[in-house]
């Protein structure tokens, strides 16, 4: 059955594209749905590592799911509880559950900081959180600062059915993308030429994309910049188990507990369990708001998007176990390290560097500017598109997270087991050696071992090198 | 340690501070007396009985037995799809068997007499995220939806907190049963205009809450007409299809639309939830279908928000697509709904109360308009506490329905065991009694 369009009988908010999914972002995505690799039945497919999933602990999930059976309402031994649970629509969440979420959250934190399990309000992820933050904080034609590059979904998430708007605070690779005071003060003051009322400031750490976090100085200078605007911190901290190598991960939370100046009813946390736990499809999103007005409302909002019962049992049931949660978070920091040295050593063999402050996250921010024909959006565009077609990854380019410097990329490396990640990596060294190999077919391996130390200026040199390159050379396709 | 700044508090936004989530009103007054004294067979026989809650608990059984003999821990196993994909699953369409076992038991519901794609299956956390939702994508802020009353008091939440929409009602009374009227929706549209207010769709829920009826075919007919000679959408809200006493009652929207060849359904979109059929409001589980392609693709876009844990869509999947259970759940759940249902009429007739003839829901609409000291809200409000304290039983006044006549009530039988019913209905007939008395000993003043 095919029914007629009728546009114009729908609201503004579904007739324009706040959805977002017009964005190049998305293409790379249809690509790869298209044509996805498997290892036996299409090992010639694209390789997702557009997808910031975490993949590398099910076994331990699914080792505790085993031998307690009694976590689900829906088995022999649970099925007592279901009637309970089956009905359990309260918004303040099963207590057992909020328990263990902020007990879960404080171990996370090495437990140098406590949550109070009142003051965790669920929602539907974190996607589900943001909007609900943002319907609390702001009214539409306000504003929220966030840097970049920053996660393509904020565009969606925060500004779709709230009418909010998001003002960039540039940060650059000169200073390995720090937050500085200078880019907040900026970027407020730009706000204000323009009559926007700027409502907050929302930070990401860990960073997606960068995969960094941010130092205790930068967090200190954030905390007074908001206390001097009198605005709110929105602190999204989704990737918290994910910091895998010194320095170690300080959360707000921390901040907020130090001798430091600060009015807490403008600091609220997002939290997750996608991507520390691996658990996208569960929907457990959080609000933590040291606000009470704030938890109140986003409390009752939550309505729109409470987390299922059943999975609130389990949830509750796991994390309050302490053992295999300590046991979990210590694993999964160990397979994420490993995985982050495999990955940065296989690109710096064929000389791509990436953000060398990383130590966290499930990616990697890619610096591909030195295989750029030109300075710009358009030329990362076209290297994007060679990357997806021909190299066959899917890789998501900066433009996407709104950076301001063309050339970088974010490679998810944490959605796929180890023999894809090879396959992976040596497509790469292929692509780029392929690059080399046609640009100067006779260079000896000592050449190409000062490649490592200034890849980007001799890739400069071969595009503009008189001598032209072999048709099929990939980059020839970027350059056209 | 952190030093507190005495700091103007910096706003909240409009939304935060209104008060359309609707928690301030009197109705949650009963609540809170029955949280403070709820009431147990065994150790608080005296206690609050909450009769204002739609929930139905009639049928646990028969899910408890489904869930002995399927496990969930076989999906857990190793070897089998697993845990793991299931946990990593979040596409907003939704698992595709999920769908296909909704669309069947819609179909089930409907006995078989209208055809659900499900491809048109939009998953939600809920009815309250699908009304919400659709209301978004329908209408702009400050435009109107137009509804009937007496109408579930949850609307004005759902319907208007964070989309800024209004609700403009449709007014319905005794008179014809509550039905609704070509010349009530005219009124209603006449009354917005004058207002300047653009309405944009008419949202019916069809089983009734609170009226514990089915509208009938004429009039949905006339809902759809209407519909389209001022170019508005039908939001049809189901939920409580399942829960009519006997299939051939319920006439779904759908049906009509099949009836006319799908012609002008584009404005067309059904609400559905398995929190009131099935008994699981916990578990978050609304759709909306809708005709419209546009529609679809927005709603699910939408859905980001509110997405269905994937653990529940593969239970529930599994669960509505075992034919054997889904065809005795509903039969059975008719049965003892319908029984539920002439109980408490029976034992209200006995003390001398009569209800609208209702024929599905989990709850039956009362008229207590004779016991009334003054035909009035405040009249109304004043019996209703008296009703919780004395009789010590939450029901819910009409007008937390917006219904335009005082004196009636909703009650809910559904949401305990049948001993607890007895209590109820046996509180109600002394309370009665006392009133009968209390009358003859002192007559009215002439």
């Amino acid at each position: 059955m095919v029914f007629k369009l009728n546009n114009h009988l729908l609201s503004m908010i579904a007739s324009g594209n706040g959805h977002g999914e017009d964005s190049p972002y998305f293409e790379g995505w249809k690509a790869y749905d298209s044509n996805p690799h498997h290892p036996m039945e299409n090992p010639n497919g694209i390789i997702q590592m557009g997808l910031a999933e975490n993949q590398l602990c099910f076994d331990l999930i699914q080792d505790w799911l085993k031998n307690n059976p009694k976590a689900s309402i829906c088995t022999h031994e649970g099925v007592n509880e279901f009637r309970e649970i089956a009905i359990f629509q309260d918004y303040h969440g099963l207590p057992e559950f909020r328990n263990a979420v902020a007990k879960f959250m404080a171990k996370v934190r090495g437990n140098k900081v406590t949550f109070d399990p009142d003051r965790v309000v669920m929602n539907g992820g974190a996607t589900g959180a943001h909007e609900t933050v943002a319907f609390c904080l702001a009214d539409p034609g306000e504003a929220f600062l966030v840097p970049t590059p920053y996660y393509p979904g904020f565009d969606r998430d925060l500004r779709w059915r709230t009418g909010v708007k998001l003002i960039p605070v540039v940060s650059e690779s000169s200073n390995n993308f720090k937050v500085t005071r200078e880019a907040l003060e900026n970027a407020y003051e730009m706000a204000k030429l323009d009559n926007i009322k700027v409502k907050g400031l929302l930070i990401n750490n860990p960073s997606n994309p960068l995969g960094t976090i941010l130092d205790r100085e930068t967090l200190r200078s954030i905390v007074r910049f908001i206390n001097e605007k009198n605005i709110h911190l929105v602190c999204d901290e989704i990737y918290a188990a994910t910091v895998f190598s010194q320095p170690e991960f300080i959360s707000i939370a921390e901040i907020v507990q130090e001798d430091i100046e600060c009015n807490l009813n403008l600091v609220h946390i997002v939290y997750s369990l996608s991507k520390d736990m691996g658990f996208p499809g569960l929907r457990v999103g959080i609000i933590y708001s040291y606000n009470d007005a704030v938890v109140s409302c986003a409390r009752k909002m939550s309505s729109f998007g409470l987390v299922s019962s059943q999975t609130q049992y389990m949830i509750a049931s796991m994390l309050s176990d302490d053992e295999f949660v300590g046991k979990f978070i210590r694993e999964s920091k160990t397979r994420l390290a490993a995985r982050h040295g495999v990955f940065t050593d296989g690109l710096a063999q064929v000389s791509i560097k990436c953000l060398k402050t990383s130590n966290a996250g499930l990616f990697l921010w890619m610096d591909l500017s030195g295989l750029l024909k030109e300075k710009t959006f358009e030329a990362e565009m076209a290297l994007w598109r060679v990357i997806i077609h021909e190299v066959k990854l899917n890789v998501s380019p900066g433009c996407s997270f709104h950076c301001t410097e063309p050339g970088w990329f974010r490679v998810c490396f944490a959605n796929m087991d180890d023999q894809t990640m090879q396959v992976a990596l040596s497509r790469i060294r292929t692509f780029v050696n392929k690059d080399v190999d046609t640009k100067k077919p006779k260079r000896t391996l000592r050449w190409q071992g000062s490649l490592k130390l200034s890849s980007p200026r001799i890739y400069d040199d071969f595009i503009n090198s008189p001598r032209s390159p072999l048709p099929q050379s990939p980059l020839v396709l970027a350059r056209n | 340690m952190v030093t507190e700044i005495e700091q103007p508090t910096v706003e909240l936004s409009k939304v935060a501070v209104s008060e359309t989530h609707g928690e301030d009103s009197p109705y949650f007054a009963g609540w809170k007396a029955h949280d403070e004294d709820p009431y147990d067979e065994s150790s608080n026989s005296s206690g609050v009985i909450q009769m204002g809650l739609a929930e139905n608990q009639v049928s646990f059984d028969l899910l408890e037995e489904y869930l002995e003999q399927n496990s969930e821990a076989s999906n857990w196993a190793e070897g089998a799809p697993g845990f793991r994909e299931n946990a990593l699953f979040q596409d907003y369409h939704g698992l595709k068997s999920f769908r296909q076992a909704m669309a069947s038991f819609m179909e089930k519901i409907r006995g078989g007499r209208a055809k659900f794609d499900p491809d048109r299956i939009v998953l939600t956390a809920g009815a309250t995220a699908a009304n919400e939702l659709l209301t978004f994508i329908l209408a702009d802020p400050d435009d109107a939806l137009l509804v009937p009353t007496p109408y579930y008091p949850g609307f004005d939440r759902d319907l208007r907190w964070r989309t800024g929409v209004k609700i403009v009602p449709i007014h319905c009374d005794s008179s014809n049963d509550f039905q609704v009227t070509l010349e009530a929706m005219e009124a209603a549209y006449r009354h917005a205009v004058a207002m300047n207010i653009k309405v944009r769709g008419v949202l019916i829920t069809n089983p009734s809450n609170p009226l514990g009826a089915t509208i009938q075919r004429s009039v949905l007919e006339e809902i759809l007409d209407f519909a389209k000679r001022n170019n508005i959408h039908v939001v049809s809200d189901e939920i409580y299809s399942g829960s009519t006493f006997s299939s051939s009652e319920f006439v779904s929207i759908a049906e009509i639309l099949e009836a006319r060849g799908y012609k002008d359904s584009e404005r067309v979109h059904i609400v559905y939830s398995l929190s009131k059929d099935l008994g699981l409001p916990g578990f978050r589980v609304g759709t909306i279908y809708s005709y419209n392609d546009k529609v679809v693709t927005t709603a699910r876009r939408m859905s980001s928000f509110s997405l269905i844990s994937s653990q529940t869509q593969h239970l529930l999947a599994s669960m509505l697509s075992d034919e054997k259970f889904t065809e005795n759940y509903i039969k059975t759940n008719r049965e003892r709904l319908r029984k539920r249902y002439e109980m408490i009429i029976q034992g209200l007739k006995t003390s001398g109360i009569e209800c609208l003839k209702g024929n599905a829901g989990l709850f039956c609409w009362m008229n207590l308009s004779p016991l009334l000291e003054t035909p009035t809200r405040k009249g109304e409000l004043a019996l209703w506490k008296s009703i919780l304290h004395e009789v010590k039983i939450n029901i819910s006044p009409g007008s937390s329905c917006h219904c335009s006549e005082p004196g009636w009530f909703r009650v809910c039988f559904a949401n305990m065991s049948e001993p607890t019913l007895e209590v109820a209905l046996k509180r109600i007939h002394s309370f009665m009694d006392q009133r009968k008395t209390d009358a003859i000993q002192s007559p009215p003043q002439l």
